[in-house]
């Protein structure tokens, strides 16, 4: 194989160790693949001078013997995660020009382990969104399809992996923002359980929902980066202190006799057939793999979107009020009083669909509102979260089930219709809000030669446990080998 | 028609942590400008609060001291509104779930006891400040103060009078120094109110309408503001007019009350739990630790020192005024063991060149154990008082052990039989005829001698000895005569 991009991290690791590839030679690559593929805009910001002196530092610890996890390998990291000084904007208008002080434990745990961050990838403004067409700085676009939506809010670290920009990307899952663009791209992307990644130096949309993810192109990778990513934080008052285990530990073991729980909620109208008939044919595959197929119900799923549309918008509410153009991102020019700096800084500041959230948000927690919109809506989140554990106690180990309804849909489609895009995120929504960790990984594609993605949903801290089942059904398909267009 | 007054008071405790509530800045005052900021403290995105757990210990400690009820689920809570003193757009708080809850202080007012009722004590974080430029016509924000841990504290409606409100102020300023939590420094804001207040018929239940002044920052304003108000909503009510419930601020110079503008008073805070903060959960364990480690109160140290060292009410009011001089005094006393003396010497010589001298007792350059000492050397006539005195303030200039001073300047007294007829003896040669005069009868010469004696010794000889022992030898030598 000649085009080094194209190889697999754990590939990249062995061979930089071997001697047989350099790691600027490798970050250059990507450089320059990605000057060329700067029309899918899934990129903000890259440093090459900073890559390339990170590069010789890597290179210079693999000579040495160096051997952390991730030493020389090229990461795109979303730009919702803070990175000193290098620009980090959210794809909003309100933070443009900020350049953060200091760098998330997220992004300083892949660097201690060997990483190099590559660049800032584009997303939804404050990863508001599921198509990324609510960027500040243009949509990113489907490298298998350009004129369709690559997923969101994490669009830009997907569209990265798919297209092979980087070799593995971070991004944040609120309500399916990893696994959803992971489906839409036809790569690997996983949502850790609430906790088990430190927030810090993480913009926060909605506090108690918010969790870094990861991309990769195969099950492999993903294990290694979500390995490298994770761990309790004293500054995370929400990371929580339990062992991390070698993700990878599990990868190549049967899944015999294992439970597979399909909740009959998920496969219902507005489920397009196209992806229902591929999720039906992995499940025969696992099946085949000597797991077993069982029926499980979660009854409060078709008020998830609900309850996240209340509980969501509230955090972010009151998240993004530190934006008032005092300290630091963009303020209005003008502006005479205190008030007015306050509306006109916002109101040019942020976009459309914050601004919608921004209000909802409000709404819901304003005196007189707050008990039926957001007191209501945690006591369903409970019920939720209950569903699933019910199912995990009674009945399964893992819930299969389809990631999004649909295959990636046009640019513009339903930009104009806000109900119909929050909808598209129905079956990734209730994993947040139970706080449980999921994943997404390619299973087909349909007749539009656009991928579509299978989830798995574990129980608490099981992450390796998801990767396992993900594995071995990944090393009886090749849908994950199949590479987009533009290649 | 006559009006009961009807005040409660929210204190705002500013507590003596190292560190700020949910950071690791430092939490002291006086730094420049926006030198103990951080991520969190500035509101930067991606920043998130760990709670200081000094903070839920100083809440506790204040809480059992005010017999109240210690929670142990709490939650904190968001409070918005935008200002730029406040960096997050909202500040960490606690609403419906405060720490502590149904307490009383025992507030001593003249020469009785008042019980106040404490509705509630919750922790919170504080805001930075504006300052307002009027050369440049800008504003400028210090981000020092945001993020400085607070108890809010809040009192029932059981206060009568703008004295009574005063004399809790003082209370709680005892206290919380007392405990140790905070410095109660009401110049550097670290003891703030405000005050609730209305008046209603005599003898009426209900509550009549109050308003609320906002930032009272000394003890003479609380009680000035209280006065002017209740002068105020009098003369509305006597009049037939209806006291409006708003928010005032009080301006010291004039002396007066006034509304706060109304877009500032009628905010929805919006209060909703802070995601970022789990659940704080207080074991019944870590209540019996704080406890254990509490001092004793400046209430049972007042009783104490009454009823068991036999001090005067005034005496034990003095020592209680803080727990570092009913502590310094314990020193003394233990060394000592005549409490009336050590409380004499500490409150009277000590406090006042201590005074003199602009220190606090904590800075004194005479240790306890050195005043003991030298309380023990009077008390067992070692030494005189009058000497003392001397050894007193030599042990303040010089820091010096008493015993290093006496043993130095040669002060120890003579009391020995021998030494002092010794010197008697000399100051009879001396004045020979004063002496036969006084043989001969004439008594009045007696403290003549006595001060000649007194004298020859340098003042070290024991005055009572001297007084008796002159006594004898005139007696002698009259019998010989």
């Amino acid at each position: 194989m000649s085009d080094i991009t194209l190889l697999t991290a754990s590939e990249m690791v062995s061979q930089m160790r071997a001697g047989q590839l350099s790691c600027k030679e490798l970050c250059q690559a990507f450089l320059n693949k990605l000057e060329k593929q700067k029309g899918l805009n899934s990129f903000l910001t890259i440093a090459p001078e900073k890559v390339l002196a990170r590069a010789e530092e890597a290179q210079a610890k693999i000579k040495a013997g160096s051997k952390e996890a991730l030493l020389g390998i090229p990461v795109a990291v979303k730009d919702m995660i803070l990175t000193k000084d290098l620009k980090t904007t959210c794809a909003s208008k309100i933070l443009e020009n900020f350049i953060p002080p200091y760098t998330a434990t997220c992004v300083n745990n892949l660097e201690s382990r060997g990483a190099v961050v590559l660049g800032k990838t584009n997303m939804d403004e404050f990863a508001m969104g599921s198509s990324n067409e609510n960027s500040a700085f243009g949509s990113v676009k489907n490298p298998w399809n350009p004129e369709c939506v690559p997923g969101g809010s994490s669009g830009g670290s997907a569209v990265a992996v798919a297209a092979r920009l980087a070799p593995l990307a971070l991004g944040t899952d609120t309500g399916g923002s990893v696994r959803q663009p992971a489906s839409f791209c036809g790569i690997a992307g996983m949502k850790p359980t609430y906790g088990r990644v430190s927030r810090y130096g993480v913009v926060a949309f909605a506090s108690s929902l918010d969790q870094v993810g990861g991309f990769a192109t195969n099950v492999r990778d993903l294990a290694l980066l979500m390995s490298a990513v994770s761990g309790h934080d004293p500054m995370d008052s929400t990371s929580v202190k339990v062992d991390v285990p070698d993700f990878s530990a599990l990868l190549g073991q049967d899944i015999k006799g294992l439970r597979l729980g399909m909740p009959k909620e998920y496969f219902i109208e507005g489920l397009s057939s196209e992806v229902k008939a591929c999720i039906e044919a992995a499940l025969k595959q696992l099946e085949k793999l000597g797991a077993k197929l069982v029926e499980v119900s979660l009854p409060n799923t078709e008020l998830a979107v609900a309850t996240y549309y209340i509980l969501a918008p509230a955090e972010a509410s009151s998240n993004l009020a530190r934006y008032d153009g005092i300290r630091y991102g963009h303020r209005a020019k003008g502006t005479h009083e205190l008030e007015e700096l306050y509306e006109v800084s916002r109101s040019e500041g942020f976009g459309e669909e914050v601004k919608r959230r921004i209000m909802i948000g409000t709404y819901v927690l304003s005196s007189g509102y707050f008990d039926a919109y957001y007191l209501r809506a945690q006591k369903v989140r409970t019920l939720i979260a209950n569903d699933f554990r019910t199912a995990f106690a009674k009945h399964c180990d893992l819930i299969v089930c389809p990631t999004a309804p649909t295959t990636a849909f046009k640019i513009g489609e339903k930009s104009s219709d806000p109900l119909a895009m929050y909808l598209n995120d129905i079956f990734t929504i209730p994993v947040n809000l139970a706080g449980l960790p999921g994943m997404s990984i390619p299973c087909g594609f349909d007749q539009k030669g656009l991928p579509v993605g299978l989830q798995l949903i574990g129980k608490p801290w099981d992450e390796a446990g998801l990767l396992k089942t993900a594995y071995a059904y990944e090393s009886e398909t090749d849908w994950h080998k199949r590479l987009p267009k533009i290649h | 028609m006559e009006y009961e007054t009807v005040i409660g008071l929210e204190v705002h405790v500013q507590l003596a942590t190292h560190s700020k509530i949910f950071c690791g800045s430092s939490a002291a005052f006086g730094a420049e400008p926006n030198e103990n900021v951080d991520p969190l403290t500035f509101g930067l995105p991606g920043s998130l609060p760990v709670l200081n757990w000094s903070v839920v210990e100083f809440a506790i400690m204040l809480g059992l001291a005010m017999n109240c009820e210690i929670r142990k689920f709490n939650r904190f809570a968001r409070k918005h509104y935008f200002y730029p003193d406040l960096p997050k757009g909202y500040q960490i708080s606690q609403f419906e779930e405060p720490i502590c809850e149904r307490g009383s202080l025992r507030v001593p007012i003249e020469d009785a006891v008042r019980t106040i009722g404490i509705k509630r004590i919750h922790m919170e974080e504080d805001a930075g400040k504006n300052i307002h430029d009027s050369r440049t016509q800008s504003s400028l924000v210090d981000l020092n103060r945001a993020g400085v841990p607070l108890l809010e504290v809040v009192s029932e409606p059981d206060i009568r009078s703008p004295a009574e409100a005063g004399a809790y102020m003082r209370t709680v300023r005892q206290l919380v120094r007392w405990l140790g939590i905070s410095d109660g420094n009401m110049e550097e804001g670290s003891l703030r109110c405000d005050a609730n207040i209305s008046l209603r018929p005599s003898g009426s239940l209900k509550f009549g309408t109050r308003t609320e002044i906002k930032n009272l920052n000394s003890f003479k304003f609380v009680e000035q503001a209280l006065e002017y108000e209740i002068a105020r909503q009098m003369s509305l009510l006597k009049s037939g007019k209806e006291v409006i419930q708003q928010t005032l601020t009080f301006d010291s110079a004039t002396g007066a009350t006034s509304p706060l503008r109304s877009k500032e008073e009628s905010s929805d805070y919006r209060y909703f739990p802070d995601p970022d903060l789990p659940p704080l959960v207080i074991e019944e364990r870590s209540i019996h630790e704080i406890q254990e480690k509490m001092p004793k109160l400046p209430e049972a140290w007042y009783k104490e020192l009454v009823e068991v060292y036999g001090l005067s009410a005034y005496d034990a009011a003095v020592l209680t005024a803080e727990r570092s001089f009913v502590e310094y005094f314990r020193e003394v006393f233990e060394i000592s063991s005549n409490a009336k003396l050590a409380c004499n010497w500490v409150t009277s010589e000590l406090f006042g060149l201590l005074k003199k001298a602009g220190l606090e007792i904590h800075k004194s350059p005479i240790k306890p154990r050195d005043l003991g000492t030298l309380v023990k050397l009077i008390d067992s006539e070692a030494i005189s008082g009058k000497m003392g005195k001397l050894v007193f303030e030599e042990m303040f200039a010089s820091g010096e052990a008493p015993q290093t001073i006496i043993d130095r300047k040669g002060l120890k007294q003579i009391t020995g039989e021998d030494q002092i007829v010794a010197i008697i003896k000399q100051a009879f040669e001396k004045n020979p005829g004063q002496l036969a005069e006084y043989v001969g009868g004439n008594d009045r010469l007696h403290p003549f001698f006595v001060g000649q004696v007194m004298k020859l010794s340098s003042g070290t000889a024991n005055p009572k000895r001297v007084n008796d022992l002159i006594t004898r030898e005139i007696n002698k030598l009259r019998g010989a005569a």
